[in-house]
C-alpha cells in the first residue's frame, strides 16, 4: 500500500467504499432510482454496473416503499442489501417501510429477526434545486429508536463509515451532503476504517465547542480557522453519528469549553441541535458559563432563488459572530 | 402434473379438518380470554376464513416463508407455530412467540420463517419481495406466501409490489384474503376493480380466483401456483374469496352489514360443509370428529396453562433488541 496520501471527492470515496462492500460480501447488492444504467442521480454507483452488473447494481422502479422495504426484507433473510433513496425528500415515501418495519421489528420479534440493512440518501441544500431537493431530515430519522443514522462530513467517513455499517446487525441511514460530494482531499493511507459510535474532534480548542455534522463541518472549521486569528480558539466537534448520540465526547468538550454552539442545517424547532441542548442543560447547566446557543436553518422550506437559498442555511459568519459574542460578551 | 392435484384420501381429509377446527377452537377461546380480561388490546379474528391459510399452507413446505396481516392467529397456527406460545403472546408473557411484544396482531417465528402479523395494511408486500431476493441467491426453489386482505388492493404499496415482483419475477405468492370489507367499507365502496385478482393482468402476473370457503379449491390453486412460481416463472396471485364471521375486532358494532347477509355466508362455513361432506361420503366417522374436538380441546387447555403459568418480561429488558448485538435469523 502506498504510504503517500490519496486524493479523492466525497463522491469517490462514497463510490469506493460501495466497491469494497460488493467485493467483501457476495450477499451484498445495491439497489435504487437510476444507481445503474445511469449511474446514480448523484454519480456515487456511476460505472459500477459495468463492474459488477444488473443484479448487483440493480435499477428499481420508482416505488420507494417497495425497494426499501425490499430491502428490509432482503435484510432479514440473509442478505447485506444497500438501498439508495436519490434524496431524503423522497423517503418520505418509504417512511412506513424504514419506521414501522425496518425500525420496528427486531424489538417487536422480541430479538428473532434482525435488519442488517443501509440506506444511503442525499440530504441538504445548497445546489439552487429548491424545497423538494433540499431539505435535511436527519433530524427526523434520529428520533426513531432502532435505527442509526450517520451522517459523514469528511472524506474519511465517506469512505469508511459505509463498511462499518454494513458490520452492523441494524438498519444504518447514511446521509450524504450533496454539497460534499465535490470536495476534495487526502485520505490518510494509515487508516482503513472508522468508530461508527463515536463523534470526532476535527480541531481542538479551549473558547468554545462548535458542535456540528455534514456540510455544517467545513463552515465550523473555517469559522474556527477565523476565529483563531482573532485569538478565539474554538473546539470543533463532528458529531458523525446522529443516532445514538456519544453523550460522551459532546460533555467531554463542553466540561472543558464551558461554552457551546451548535450548527445544524435542520430546521431548529425539534431538532437534533434541540435534543444536544436539553442534555446539556440536563447535565451541565451550572457549569456552562454561557447559554447554548444553536445556528439551525431558517423555518421555511429552502427556495430556489440563490441568495434566499443561502440566507436559509447557517452562514460561517453567523457562527464567528454567535462565538466571540460567547466568549466576550460586550 | 400429478403433484399440482389434491388428493382427498381419508387422511388428507381429516387433516384439513382438524386444522380448520384447531384456529376455529383456538379463537373461540381466545374470545372467552378476551371478555375475562387475560388477552387486552386489538383481537382480530380469523373465523370464517380458515379455508384460505390452510389450504395455501398445503402447498408450502420448510424452505418457504410466510408473511401475514394483524389478522395472523390462523396463518401462525397453520404454519406450524405451536400453540402454547401463541396463546403466551396473547397474554402478552415473555413466554410468548414474540416475548409479549407483539401480541395478538404480532406473531412472529424466526424459525419456521414466519415473518409476522404486519399492521400496516399493505406493509407486509415488499416485505415478501425482499425475502423472495434472498431466497433466489440463497435457497433455491423457496416461495414466500404473503398474505393480506383486499383493502392492501388500495395501498400503493400493493401496486408497487405487484409490479417489482413481476419484473423482477420474484417467487412470491400473493394471497388476496378478500373478505368483501376492508373493515367496514364494502368492496364496491373502496374498489374500482371489484375482482380483485384482474388486478395481477395489469401487472402481467398469472392470477386466479377461488372459492376461499372450500380448503380443497384453495390447496388446488395454491398447488398450481407454488409449482408455477418453483419452476421460476416468478409470482403468482390467488383471490380467495371469503367472508369474516365475526366482528372486525373486539370494538365493531358492524353496522356496515346485515344478518341476514352474515346468517347467508355461515351456510358455506368450510369447517361444517366440510364435516359434512367427508361424513356422507364415508371417508371419516363420527368417532374420528370426537377425536379431534377431544384432542384440540386437550391442545387448547394446554396452550392456556402455559400461558397463565408464563412470566412477565423483566421491565429491565425493555429497551433490549431495539438495537441487536447479532443477526440471528
Amino acid at each position: 500500500m502506498s504510504e503517500t496520501p490519496t486524493r479523492m471527492t466525497y463522491r469517490e470515496a462514497c463510490r469506493q467504499a460501495i466497491r469494497d462492500a460488493l467485493h467483501a460480501d457476495p450477499r451484498t447488492f445495491v439497489m435504487g432510482e437510476d444507481v445503474g444504467l445511469y449511474g446514480g442521480c448523484y454519480a456515487v454507483t456511476k460505472g459500477l454496473i459495468d463492474e459488477f452488473g444488473p443484479e448487483r447494481i440493480r435499477d428499481t422502479p420508482l416505488a420507494e416503499s417497495a425497494f426499501v422495504g425490499a430491502g428490509i426484507g432482503a435484510a432479514m433473510a440473509g442478505m447485506r442489501p444497500i438501498v439508495e433513496i436519490m434524496t431524503c425528500n423522497f423517503s418520505l415515501l418509504a417512511l412506513d417501510q424504514i419506521m414501522n418495519n425496518a425500525a420496528t421489528i427486531p424489538h417487536m420479534s422480541g430479538g428473532q429477526f434482525a435488519v442488517p440493512l443501509v440506506i444511503r440518501m442525499a440530504t441538504g441544500a445548497g445546489r439552487q434545486l429548491a424545497a423538494q431537493h433540499s431539505h435535511s431530515l436527519e433530524g427526523w430519522y434520529a428520533h426513531i429508536p432502532g435505527i442509526k443514522v450517520l451522517a459523514p462530513g469528511t472524506i474519511e467517513d465517506a469512505r469508511f463509515m459505509l463498511k462499518a455499517a454494513l458490520a452492523d446487525p441494524n438498519p444504518v441511514l447514511i446521509f450524504e451532503h450533496i454539497v460534499l460530494y465535490n470536495a476534495e482531499g487526502d485520505l490518510d493511507p494509515g487508516v482503513s476504517e472508522v468508530d461508527i459510535a463515536r463523534a470526532k474532534i476535527r480541531r481542538p480548542g479551549r473558547d468554545v465547542s462548535l458542535i456540528t455534522y455534514g456540510n455544517s463541518l467545513p463552515k465550523a472549521l473555517d469559522a474556527a480557522a477565523e476565529l483563531a486569528g482573532q485569538g478565539i480558539e474554538a473546539e470543533v466537534v463532528d458529531l458523525r453519528v446522529l443516532r445514538p448520540l456519544d453523550d460522551a465526547t459532546i460533555f467531554e468538550s463542553v466540561k472543558r469549553t464551558r461554552r457551546c454552539i451548535i450548527i445544524d442545517e435542520v430546521w431548529r424547532s425539534g431538532s437534533i441541535s434541540a435534543e444536544i441542548a436539553a442534555r446539556l442543560a440536563d447535565e451541565f447547566f451550572f457549569e456552562l458559563d454561557a447559554p447554548v446557543r444553536r445556528i439551525c436553518s431558517r423555518e421555511v422550506p429552502i427556495p430556489y432563488a440563490a441568495h434566499l437559498e443561502e440566507a436559509s442555511l447557517p452562514r460561517m459568519a453567523d457562527i464567528v459572530a454567535e462565538a466571540k459574542a460567547l466568549v466576550r460578551p460586550k | 402434473m400429478s403433484s399440482q392435484k389434491v388428493h382427498l384420501d381419508h387422511r388428507h381429509g381429516l387433516t384439513l379438518l382438524r386444522e380448520m377446527e384447531r384456529i376455529r377452537r383456538f379463537e373461540a377461546k381466545c374470545v372467552e380470554l378476551y371478555q375475562a380480561q387475560k388477552i387486552r388490546g386489538f383481537l382480530h379474528l380469523y373465523d370464517g376464513e380458515e379455508a384460505v391459510a390452510i389450504g395455501v399452507m398445503q402447498a408450502l413446505d420448510e424452505r418457504d416463508a410466510v408473511v401475514a396481516t394483524y389478522r395472523d392467529h390462523g396463518h401462525a397456527l397453520a404454519r406450524g407455530v405451536p400453540m402454547g406460545p401463541l396463546m403466551a403472546e396473547m397474554y402478552g408473557k415473555v413466554e410468548g412467540c414474540s416475548r409479549g411484544r407483539g401480541g395478538s396482531m404480532h406473531f412472529f417465528d424466526a424459525s419456521r420463517r414466519f415473518y409476522g402479523g404486519n399492521a400496516i395494511v399493505g406493509g407486509g408486500l415488499p416485505l415478501s419481495l425482499g425475502i423472495a431476493m434472498a431466497d433466489k441467491a440463497l435457497r433455491e426453489g423457496a416461495v414466500t406466501a404473503c398474505f393480506f386482505g383486499e383493502g392492501a388492493a388500495g395501498e400503493g404499496e400493493f401496486h408497487e409490489s405487484m409490479n417489482l415482483a413481476q419484473i423482477w419475477k420474484l417467487p412470491v405468492l400473493f394471497v388476496c384474503e378478500n373478505n368483501l370489507y376492508a373493515m367496514g367499507v364494502p368492496l364496491e365502496v373502496s374498489e374500482a376493480e371489484t375482482d380483485v385478482f384482474r388486478k395481477a393482468e395489469g401487472y402481467r402476473m398469472p392470477g386466479e380466483r377461488v372459492d376461499g370457503m372450500d380448503p380443497i379449491q384453495v390447496e388446488a390453486a395454491a398447488l398450481r401456483a407454488v409449482a408455477s412460481i418453483r419452476a421460476g416463472n416468478g409470482p403468482y396471485f390467488l383471490e380467495c374469496r371469503t367472508y369474516r364471521f365475526r366482528a372486525h375486532s373486539m370494538f365493531d358494532a358492524q353496522l356496515y352489514r346485515t344478518r341476514e347477509e352474515i346468517a347467508l355466508w355461515k351456510e358455506r362455513d368450510p369447517i361444517a360443509r366440510l364435516r359434512s361432506w367427508l361424513l356422507q361420503s364415508h371417508m371419516i366417522t363420527e368417532g374420528e370428529i370426537a377425536d379431534i374436538e377431544a384432542s384440540i380441546a386437550a391442545e387448547i387447555d394446554e396452550a392456556v396453562a402455559f400461558a397463565e403459568a408464563g412470566t412477565w418480561e423483566d421491565v429491565a429488558d425493555l429497551e433490549r433488541f431495539v438495537l441487536m448485538d447479532e443477526v440471528r435469523q
